[in-house]
Formats: C-alpha cells, structure tokens, sequence
C-alpha cells in the first residue's frame, strides 16, 4: 500500500496499461452516461418550480405513478415466487432441467395486462442471480440439517432460504427496476387509457410529444431518484442481513 | 408434463452425483408442484407469446408472410437495426475490455463506485435514456443550435438510435468480462511480462484468448439487446419510415397499422434471431463449463 506517492493507485503493479484503460473508462463512460444524464438533472434544475410542481401533482401523473409502482412491485413479487420455483428445478432436477436448459428466458386492456407484461421482461433477472446461488449452495449442508433432525420445510426456511435470500434481493431489485422502467411491451398491451393504464414512461414520451420538455424532464427525474431510492433500500437492507448473519 | 413416473426413474437412477443425496432431496410432491408451477409459468409467458407470434404471422400463409419481407421500409428496417448493431456492440466492446482490465488487473480509489457506474444504464429507463439525448442534442438541448448552425443531425436521425442503442446496452460486455478477470488473477500476465512480452503481446496472447468465452457471451447479450431495443431508439429516432425505423419501431407502425401480418412478421424475424441467440448463448456456456473444468482440473499437472 504505497499511498502517499500515488494518490489513485492503491498497489504498485507491474501490468501496463493503467492509465490508458482507465482513463478511456472514464472518458467513455462520461460521454455516454454521465455527462447526459447529467442534463436530466441539470435542466431540471433549473426548470420553474411552479412547472415542475404542477406536473408533478397532475392526477394523471400521480395516477401513473401508482399504477407504475404497484404493478412492478407486484410484477416483481410474482417472479421471486415462480423464479424461484423455475430456478429451483432447473438447479436441484437435472433430468429435466438439462433438456429444458435452452430456455432463456398476452392480454387484456388492465391492471394485470400491465402487470403480466412486466412480469414477463422481469423473470430472466431472478432466475439468473439465483441460479448460481442455488448452484454453489453445498448439500452437505441440508444433509447436517437432516441429520439433525430438521425436516425438508425447516431445513429450507432456516438453511436454504437465508443463503439465497441475498440473491432473491438482488433479483427482485432487478426485476422491479427493469418493470418500472419498461416501455415497449407494456403499450402493446396495457390500452393505454388515461388514469387508468398508463404507465410513467408512455406519460414522459406523451410529454415529449407535446414538446413539454420540462414536464417529461420533471418526471424522469422523479423516476429515477425513486428508483434509485429503491435500490439504495435493497441495498441496505442486502448489508444489513449480511451483518446480521455475520455476527450471528 | 413432469410424469411423476420419470421423476421416479430418474432421480433414482443417480445420474449425476447429487443424486445419491437422499437427505438433501425434496420429496416427491413437492418435486411435482415446484416442476408444475416453474412449467406452466414458462409456458404461459414464454412459450405461448412466442408461438402466437409465429401463429399470427403464419395466418395467411406462407406467401403473405414472404411478401411481408419484400417491402422496401420492412428492409430499411432490418438494415438500419443491422448496423446499429455493428457500430453499438464493437464500441462497448472495445469499453468493456478497457474497462475491465482497469478494475480487474489494478488496485485503485474509488473501484466499486466506478462498478456501481457502468451498472447505471440498467437502472434507467430506456425511455429515459432517450430523454437525455434529447435534452443534449434536441433543438432546445445543450448543443441543438450549435448542431444547427453546422447542419449536424443527431435527434430524429441515425446517430440518435445509435447512441440511444449503446446507452441500453452499455454495461453487457464490461458486466461478463470484469468478475471473469478478477477471477484470473495478473499471474499470467505477470509471468508473460517479465519473459520479455510487451503489454500488447501479453494482453493479445494471454488475456484475451483467457477471456475469449465470457468476451463472446457479453457480445451475445449486448447484441440481442441492440437489435431489440425499442424505448430508447422509440423517444430519439422520430419514426422515419425508410429512414430512422429499427425493426422493433416498425412492428409498432405496422401494428397501428392494423397490419396484423406484416407486423407478426417482421416480429417473427425478431423472436427467430431471440432464438439464434438462445442457441448461441448455450453453446457458449457449454464450452465456458467445460474450460472451467479443464482448467480447475489442471493446475497439479502443470506444476509437477
């Protein structure tokens, strides 16, 4: 640890290349993704507050936002549940799991048409962080638990479920994020009334139509300090469960 | 389709070595109800959307469906989603391989925020994403006059849907490849270094054929995406037909259209390369689980 002679770099290596790599990173990942979302921030800003706030408090919006949250919240719980279930068999049962390994991974004018079609974009994010975790747990592990007389049920909710629980987080923080985000597969089918099926993002795009460039700034911005909020929540309480396994 | 009799059969029959785990096994019923739930949940939204999709555009025959394809704005479509995609997965490509060796190969201030960073893109919207390039390059964004004056187009033109593509689909490569190269460790590149190997030659000759499977697989994935992406590529490309439409943009038209065939088409287009992907993705995870297994197998021979 030679901290004091270099400021950035925290060990001495003999690999060349630092610089270069990292500063192109930077450079890049500035000139696509901070720099402009930057401007969403920026330009909110400096945006009217009487705008922002007359935006923001339109029932219409409010109306999107609820249906946004709650049909990704419950999009995102559906597929904890079945993720876990598809997960499941495609770990532990591999006569079936193996030839159904190919799979990667409708509709009415409604809540649930909202809800089916976020809950279909969200399901790869679950399946594919519990997979691994599912895969490095040890039977051993569920072979001491019923060696000591655990029983298949406690032996899952006390052995299994606390050692996938992280990853179970990580998924559902996926999955609600990328529903909350989505836009495509949900005008096809949602309807798109009014207070009724409309989702923030088709409001933002609705706003950009009108060329309300500070409405549709106005609400992204919201969006996404929500669902940044959100996945700071899952975060934290990610750490707090590690800790608390830890000290256990 | 789980038939209780084969669950019998074969989980008895110890193929693999979890198997002979009696204890660490579920029983029978709750086999069956986890296998029966996970299935109809797959078929009910994976395997009947993408069946109606093929159904549909089937629905009157082979010629119609064809025909479909012969259009001119249905190839500008397929073209310009092309070569989105030819620009938007070499760029984030050439990043992810920067970016990786910067955090997987050093030790530095600030890494896991740098991480946190290249994972944004997912957290965003893409209709959001689209936004911003709005906000940047539009008429009344930061640049628009000065993009004016010098009679640049970025919004409402290809370079939009490009950048608006590389957005979404930034993180896919740097995400597979930075856990793969930590993993690896700088031995090698060490070893190769002081033989004499400049850092071009070491990262050409043993980095990049140690990460060649993961590299592929991020490419995959980045690239599914690129030819898929409608929110962001939806708000920046103006609906040009002919011009700014990528395939996704022009099912949406033709289905307001009310050219159900059509659109199912050019959808069934878009599943059949889902699909090519799919069988893609497998083969390369085959081919990773294996060099892993020969390479966790080998290390006591190569030091005796």
């Amino acid at each position: 640890m030679n901290l004091a002679a270099v400021p950035l770099i925290k060990r001495r290596s003999v690999l060349p290349g630092f610089g270069l790599t990292l500063g192109y990173t930077v450079l890049y990942l500035s000139l696509i993704v901070l720099i402009p979302l930057s401007a969403l921030f920026f330009n909110a800003a400096t945006a009217s507050w009487d705008h922002i706030g007359r935006t923001l408090s339109d029932p219409r919006v409010l109306s999107a936002f609820r249906l946004s949250l709650g049909a990704s919240l419950a999009a995102a719980a559906v597929n904890a549940v079945f993720g876990l279930a598809v997960a499941w068999m495609l770990v532990r049962y591999r006569w079936l799991g193996r030839w159904l390994y190919g799979a990667g991974i409708a509709s009415t004018n409604s809540w649930l048409g909202v809800a089916l079609a976020l809950t279909f974009i969200g399901l790869p994010f679950v399946v594919r962080t519990l997979q691994p975790a599912l895969e490095d747990l040890d039977p051993e592990v569920e072979e001491a638990a019923a060696s000591l007389g655990a029983g298949r049920l406690s032996t899952f909710l006390y052995v299994v479920f606390p050692a996938i629980r992280p990853a179970l987080l990580t998924g559902f923080a996926l999955a609600f994020a990328r529903a909350l985000g989505e836009y495509g597969s949900v005008i096809f089918i949602a309807g798109n009334m009014p207070m009724k099926t409309e989702i923030v993002p088709l409001v933002i795009v609705m706003k950009l139509e009108q060329y309300d460039y500070t409405g549709a700034t106005a609400i992204a911005a919201a969006m996404l300090v929500l669902s940044f909020l959100l996945l700071l929540a899952i975060n934290g309480l990610q750490w707090w469960t590690a800790r608390h396994r830890m000290t256990r | 389709m789980p038939a209780p009799t084969s669950g019998i059969a074969v989980s008895g029959s110890a193929s693999g070595a979890d198997r002979l785990r009696p204890a660490a096994d579920d029983p029978l019923w709750v086999k069956l109800l986890v296998c029966f739930s996970a299935l109809s949940f797959l078929v009910l939204f994976l395997a009947v959307p993408l069946a109606s999709v093929f159904f549909e555009a089937l629905r009157k025959g082979l010629g119609a469906y064809v025909d479909s394809f012969r259009h001119p704005d249905a190839w500008a479509a397929i073209r310009l989603s092309l070569l989105v995609a030819g620009i938007a997965v070499p760029l984030n490509l050439v990043f992810g391989l920067a970016a990786s060796w910067a955090i997987a190969k050093f030790e530095f201030r600030g890494k896991s925020i740098l991480i946190s960073l290249i994972d944004l893109p997912f957290a965003v919207s893409p209709v959001i994403a689209g936004l911003i390039y709005v906000l940047v390059f539009g008429m009344q964004g930061w640049l628009g006059p000065w993009l004016t004056a010098l009679n640049i187009e970025i919004i409402f033109a290809v370079p939009g849907v490009v950048l608006a593509t590389i957005f979404v689909t930034f993180p896919f490569v740097a995400r597979e490849l930075i856990p793969l190269m930590q993993e690896q460790g700088i031995e090698e590149e060490e070893a190769a270094l002081l033989l004499g190997a400049s850092g071009w030659q070491t990262f050409w000759r043993i980095t990049l054929p140690n990460v060649k499977w993961g590299l592929l697989y991020g490419v995959i994935l980045c690239n599914a995406r690129a030819l898929g992406e409608f929110g962001a590529v939806s708000v920046v490309s103006g609906h040009l037909r002919g011009r700014t439409n990528t395939m996704p943009l022009h099912v949406e038209i033709l289905y307001n259209e009310y050219n159900a065939v059509a659109a199912f088409a050019v959808a069934s287009l878009l599943a059949l390369l889902a699909l090519v992907t799919l069988v893609l993705k497998a083969l390369v995870e085959i081919r990773v689980r294996r060099v892993t297994a020969e390479s966790s197998r080998l290390p006591p021979q190569t030091e005796a």
